[in-house]
């Protein structure tokens, strides 16, 4: 196990250093109630307090310690873009696996709809799927799932398209092998790398277009502790409270960075072109 | 390729109809519309006589019709260049688009030409002195531009604005007809910070293409036979490193009318992105669903450009 990660950690010093920062970012998302001094949402303090020992990040335009709220955002974050990635990506992938197989007027069809779905700008087809559906942190998730969903079946069709015309399909289906079996033990397996890096790309995409949604006022309802949305409220306050927006921007930037490391390196060590290091 | 370039612009017109489809289903899908928002806004009358004048608006409007009837019309109407009139501002919607699409259309070719003019060259260098400090340099500026979200790099470029020059921005919009100047002064900021976010994807492919392509054999042929350095890099691998960095760009510059929203927001430019979220807001389908049909139109559009570029571009593909 040591093994493992000491070979990680020479191989891909910059993913092993995005894995620290995104264990931590972890760590800070489980432990909230035990980290944060205060409640996300207890207003109560002076407004607009600058950055002191009583509170780091100073208080926000409601009197609500923005440390406090940094902490919860992580976890807001990372559970927004972790669950519906985690949706997202394995709806997608089912969908490209299957139809990719299928063929005919079902993967015709279907790529149309995914045509239809990526033609529409992201953020805007986001904004008006939450216009529908109403400004609430699942619906938020529901709204990424959305959007995920057609980037998942490209990739992963064009790789099951792949795989399908292999020689061991053939000799699969000349057995006499059922379709259903095809897909489950043949294709799927086959899959898994593009789907792991699929996941670990877009968790930051995720958090980021949550982040972009809450900023724009169509996200998570203003008192939930969303990184986005606090900048975006810091931002009224930019030069009386410039901690309001700097805080949380810097705490998403590090997460975000983090995550892309550590997706990188991932990518590079599923990659069979790429690969070795890691033996 | 005759069959390629056809099957590409067959399916251009139901992508663009289908798309068109879900964002009008999409905006009916909103719970409340421009009747009830208009009359509980300003009525204090009792709830009957406000059902009656909901009711009456809905019909002068045609939200009672079936969908199906209401989307045909539409669209009917929009292929002709009439999106009808908005319920908010009661102007023709098509008015709107000439005001804003013009703007937002030259903040994104500035973003894209400010990125262009930064990305390629950073890319280039990076790759021709892989592994050196300057690689590092360009990596790290492009991978941290890949991670300041648009919002929080947008709000530290005003934030210094304000503060160090004192700079707010300008109640109205200036356009660049009435004064260049003035009319590049406001937009310079937005486009410099969108193209800092995507030079950063630009950068390193560019990068990843140029490694790829001066290993190939004929680069090598081309310095054996004793060419300039500068020349093998510029005029030999460059220009077909190029090739997927030019359809990159195009599948960006065709999402940056939409993506622009958020610098808009930022640096108070009324472009389609801010006028599209008001619109959202207020329940005026007639804009929503001209400006997102715009926005798919040009998005496709250019998608289409850029296959048929590349076919030109690449023989590979044109005899395939």
């Amino acid at each position: 196990m040591t093994g493992a990660v000491g070979r990680f950690v020479r191989g891909q010093p910059l993913g092993a250093a995005g894995a620290v920062v995104v264990l931590t970012l972890i760590g800070v998302a489980l432990l909230a109630p035990l980290l944060a001094p205060h409640g996300p949402k207890e207003t109560g303090f002076a407004t607009y307090v600058a950055p002191s020992r009583e509170f780091p990040m100073g208080t926000d335009q409601v009197g609500r310690d923005v440390l406090s709220r940094v902490i919860w955002g992580a976890r807001l974050s990372l559970y927004v873009g972790l669950v519906s990635v985690v949706f997202g990506i394995t709806l997608g992938a089912l969908w490209g696996v299957v139809t990719g197989y299928v063929g005919g007027a079902t993967d015709t069809g279907s790529q149309r709809i995914v045509d239809c779905l990526m033609a529409l700008p992201p953020i805007i087809l986001a904004l008006s799927l939450m216009a529908a559906l109403g400004q609430s942190v699942n619906n938020v998730i529901l709204s990424l799932v959305i959007l995920l969903t057609p980037t998942a079946v490209r990739t992963v069709r064009a790789v099951a398209l792949g795989v399908a015309a292999t020689p061991f399909i053939e000799a699969a289906e000349a057995a006499g092998a059922s379709r259903a079996r095809i897909v489950v033990r043949h294709l799927i397996p086959n899959c898994m790398a593009s789907y792991i890096v699929l996941v670990t790309t877009n968790i930051s995409y995720a958090i980021v277009v949550e982040a972009s949604l809450s900023f724009i006022g169509a996200g998570a309802p203003p008192d939930e502790p969303s990184w986005g949305g606090m900048l975006a409220q810091g931002i009224q306050a930019l030069e009386t409270a410039p901690w309001m927006v700097f805080f949380p921007g810097l705490a998403i930037s590090l997460a975000v960075f983090g995550l892309n490391l550590l997706g990188d390196s991932i990518r590079d060590l599923t990659d069979p072109r790429l690969r070795g290091g890691l033996g | 390729m005759s069959t390629y370039i056809l099957r590409r612009l067959v399916l251009f017109v139901p992508t663009l109809v289908g798309a068109s489809i879900l964002i009008f289903v999409l905006m009916r899908l909103v719970p409340g519309d421009i009747a009830e928002i208009l009359v509980y806004q300003t009525g204090s009358e009792s709830s009957a006589v406000q059902k009656k004048q909901i009711q009456q608006i809905r019909r002068e409007l045609g939200l009672e019709r079936p969908i199906v009837t209401q989307y045909v019309d539409w669209i009917a109407a929009a292929v002709r260049g009439d999106f009808g009139q908005s319920y908010v501002q009661r102007r023709p919607v098509m008015d709107i688009l000439r005001e804003r699409f013009p703007r937002s259309m030259e903040l994104a070719l500035l973003t894209l030409v400010l990125a262009i003019a930064w990305a390629i060259p950073l890319g280039v260098i990076s790759a021709v002195r892989q592994n050196g400090p300057l690689d590092y340099l360009a990596r790290l500026v492009s991978l941290s531009g890949l991670s300041l979200p648009l919002f929080f790099t947008g709000a530290l470029i005003l934030y210094g604005l304000v503060r160090v020059f004192h700079w707010l921005p300008p109640l109205e919009f200036v356009s660049f007809t009435e004064d260049p100047l003035e009319n590049l002064k406001q937009l310079i900021w937005p486009a410099l910070a969108q193209a800092y976010y995507i030079s950063a994807p630009i950068t390193r492919l560019t990068r990843s293409q140029m490694l790829e392509v001066v290993r190939q054999d004929y680069v090598r042929t081309a310095r054996a036979k004793g060419l300039a350095e500068r020349t093998v890099i510029y005029r030999h691998a460059l220009r077909n490193s190029l090739l997927p960095v030019v359809t990159f760009i195009g599948w960006w510059g065709g999402r940056l009318l939409g993506g622009l929203v958020i610098m808009e927001i930022i640096f108070v430019v009324p472009g389609m992105g801010s006028a599209l979220i008001q619109a959202v807001s207020q329940r005026d389908y007639p804009t929503v669903q001209a400006m997102v049909f715009v926005m798919a139109l040009v998005f496709l559009g250019l998608n289409l450009a850029i296959d048929l570029l590349y076919v030109w571009l690449d023989p590979r593909i044109r005899y395939a």
